[in-house]
């Protein structure tokens, strides 16, 4: 009740502010009732504005000793009744990661803000950078999947993450809300909508006395409290969510079942933008705050003629690979502008035919509109 | 005749794969006991675990809501469980590795913010399901599988340092003294804020044969020994109890609890 009231005296405002906390009010719109988390740039916009808003909507915000705990709260608050988020940057999504693996495991959604900053180690902790790429989908250990959603405007942080919670409640799984630096420390207009208008998914609740882990691809969940003695663990477990470490076959079905329930269903998870791939020769391809001046530079290489399109990647795991597998097999080229060092640009050689070249630039700016210009250009001439 | 506290139990995970003379079936068993006797509803109950023999005790035997959490962070997932269901009871057994070693920040925190949490540790000295490497609650000089020329650290003592982190509610005792400890469980469970009950327990297979006690009984006849009631201990004994366990209650206080507090903040916003 206190959430409704809250969030229709937002309706309709417009209000020029950070993605953080763009961020932080989309899940508010979300329904997010729980945050724990550890202070951190660029992320502490984040958890500043839910530990001050949170509360108004009768939710908890708490700042715990570390990020481990930080993530390891979020879970247990889920298993409770919440729709937990956390948010972090580089060391803290580092600390974090054997939990994140814990929530694929166990099934256990949460949204985990990271607002990546230049890396490794503490690297530039005050700059923004897209160097988490991989870590967001290979930084827990063994075999797993992974939700990963990147917005490149202040407007999509807020819109994007009650997508991430969607996500993360349809199909029970973590998702990684990957910010970066520049996306969310910018300043920009964002227009709050009617709260009636934004579609919320929550997660399948069973009242019934059943397994907790049933066989299907995405069961239902129980919450603790409800007089069923359910058992959750991050271990190898059988269906009724018992511990079996030592059958192959309990192992092969539970991750085989995990893994494909996201990628058995890629088509309704993966999200991207084209610009001007009917008739295209060239291709640029980026996400995040890069995909801002690619976009430019891809305008201005239409203006002299050169026949080039643009895809801008809004999910980033699971991956569009088949985006990309349709693609002209006559394309020339494909450059990819990104703040690593080719993270995504190897991944889009993974799925083409041509030769992808990496437009980097690391050191905690990001790229100009003629920096990406002449890159391509350059080597377009060759 | 089935034992009635059976009822407690997921029996279809019996038996438990404790080792012969462990202590954690003790424990278990007074739990039992403690739950029955304070007629608390099991669906009342969420335990919460890490990794070691002693988060077997719940995960999977006692039979209640269970969190089988990563190594060291009970008590992190804990502290959301209780946020979001302040008035069940939350559980937390761990062992000594788990709780004061990887999860010693975590430890320590809870009980500055005294979160109404009950945490059972069972300390057998020992990384006792790794197969016996040394431990932050090792003896000094001790040789374990990974102190092989004797342990050269000083081994902390938990409890003082939870007390002095500011826990509602602190008390040891060992396995030998199940009556004791059954009083100071109920009393932790009754606590409002932190209560922390740390219990010294046997393991023969991973510490007591490497400190000359492989059965079971013998380590519990030296818990007999060597444990001195902190009421009569000496000052000595309490700056530096050296061989000795000191047991009993080591910390009873009234401070406000965490959620408690946290409720209050959104009560300003609630609409009347």
């Amino acid at each position: 009740m206190e959430r409704q009231k809250y969030l229709n005296s937002l309706k309709n405002q417009t209000r020029f502010i950070q993605g953080d906390e763009a961020a932080a009010y989309g899940a508010l719109y979300a329904g997010c009732n729980f945050f724990a988390g550890y202070p951190i740039t660029p992320a502490s916009e984040v958890a500043e504005l839910i530990s001050r808003e949170l509360p108004k909507c009768g939710g908890y915000y708490i700042q715990m000793e570390d990020e481990i705990a930080s993530i390891g709260a979020v879970i247990g608050s889920v298993w409770a009744g919440g729709k937990s988020m956390t948010a972090t940057s580089g060391p803290g999504f580092s600390l974090m990661q054997e939990n994140i693996g814990y929530a694929c495991m166990t099934e256990t959604p949460c949204v985990i803000v990271n607002v990546q900053r230049s890396g490794p180690s503490t690297g530039q902790a005050t700059k923004g950078a897209q160097g988490d790429v991989m870590q967001a989908r290979w930084g827990t250990h063994g075999d797993h999947e992974m939700i990963a959603l990147s917005p490149w405007s202040v407007q999509e942080s807020f819109d994007l993450i009650i997508e991430a919670f969607n996500l993360s409640e349809k199909y029970r799984h973590p998702v990684i809300f990957l910010l970066d630096g520049e996306v969310g420390h910018n300043r920009e207009k964002l227009l709050f909508p009617d709260p009636d208008s934004v579609e919320i998914v929550n997660r399948n609740l069973s009242d019934e006395k059943v397994d907790v882990f049933v066989g299907e691809r995405i069961p239902p969940m129980i919450e603790f409290g409800s007089g069923h003695k359910i058992h959750v663990t991050g271990s190898t477990h059988k269906n009724n969510g018992m511990r079996d470490v030592e059958t192959m076959n309990t192992h092969d079905v539970l991750i085989r079942r995990l893994d494909d329930k996201i990628s058995g269903n890629r088509q309704d998870i993966v999200k991207y933008e084209e610009y001007f791939t009917d008739d295209m020769d060239y291709l640029a391809v980026s996400f995040g705050a890069s995909a801002r001046p690619t976009l430019g530079a891809v305008h201005k290489l239409r203006e002299q003629g050169i026949k080039i399109g643009f895809i801008r990647l809004i999910t980033i795991w699971p991956f569009a690979q088949d985006v990309f597998k349709r693609l002209n097999p006559n394309l020339k080229k494909v450059f990819v502008p990104e703040m690593n060092l080719g993270q995504i640009s190897r991944e889009v050689e993974r799925f083409v035919h041509c030769d992808v070249i990496p437009v980097s630039k690391i050191g905690g700016v990001a790229h100009s509109i003629s920096e990406i210009y002449e890159q391509i250009e350059n080597h377009i001439k060759l | 005749m089935q034992n009635e506290l059976l009822k407690y139990l997921r029996k279809e995970t019996l038996p438990t794969a404790f080792c012969a003379g462990c202590g954690c079936g003790t424990i278990l068993n007074v739990f039992c006991h403690v739950i029955d006797e304070m007629n608390i509803d099991p669906n009342d109950i969420i335990t919460v675990t890490g990794i070691g023999c002693s988060s077997w005790i719940p995960s999977p035997y006692f039979s209640a809501d269970t969190l089988h959490t990563t190594h060291g962070r009970a008590i992190a997932f804990a502290t959301g469980v209780k946020v979001m269901k302040p008035d069940k009871h939350i559980i937390v057994i761990a062992g000594d590795g788990d709780l004061s070693g990887i999860g010693g920040n975590h430890l320590i925190h809870a009980a500055r913010r005294n979160i109404g949490l009950t945490v059972f540790l069972v300390n057998n000295y020992i990384y006792g399901m790794t197969g016996g490497q040394v431990s932050p609650t090792t003896p000094s000089s001790v040789k374990t599988a990974t102190t092989p020329y004797g342990n050269i650290e000083t081994p902390f003592r938990i409890s003082e340092l939870v007390s002095a982190a500011g826990a509602a509610y602190v008390a040891r005792w060992t396995t030998y003294h199940i009556f004791h400890l059954r009083k100071a469980m109920k009393e932790a469970i009754n606590t409002k804020g932190f209560s922390f009950v740390e219990i010294c327990s046997q393991c023969p297979t991973s510490y007591g044969k490497r400190v000359g006690q492989r059965d079971g009984i013998d380590q519990l006849k030296d818990f007999r020994n060597k444990s001195v009631n902190i009421r009569n201990a000496t000052d000595e004994q309490k700056f530096d109890p050296g061989n000795a366990i000191l047991v009993g209650k080591l910390a009873e206080r009234s401070r406000p609890e965490f959620v408690d507090s946290l409720i209050k903040i959104n009560e300003q916003f609630e609409i009347n």
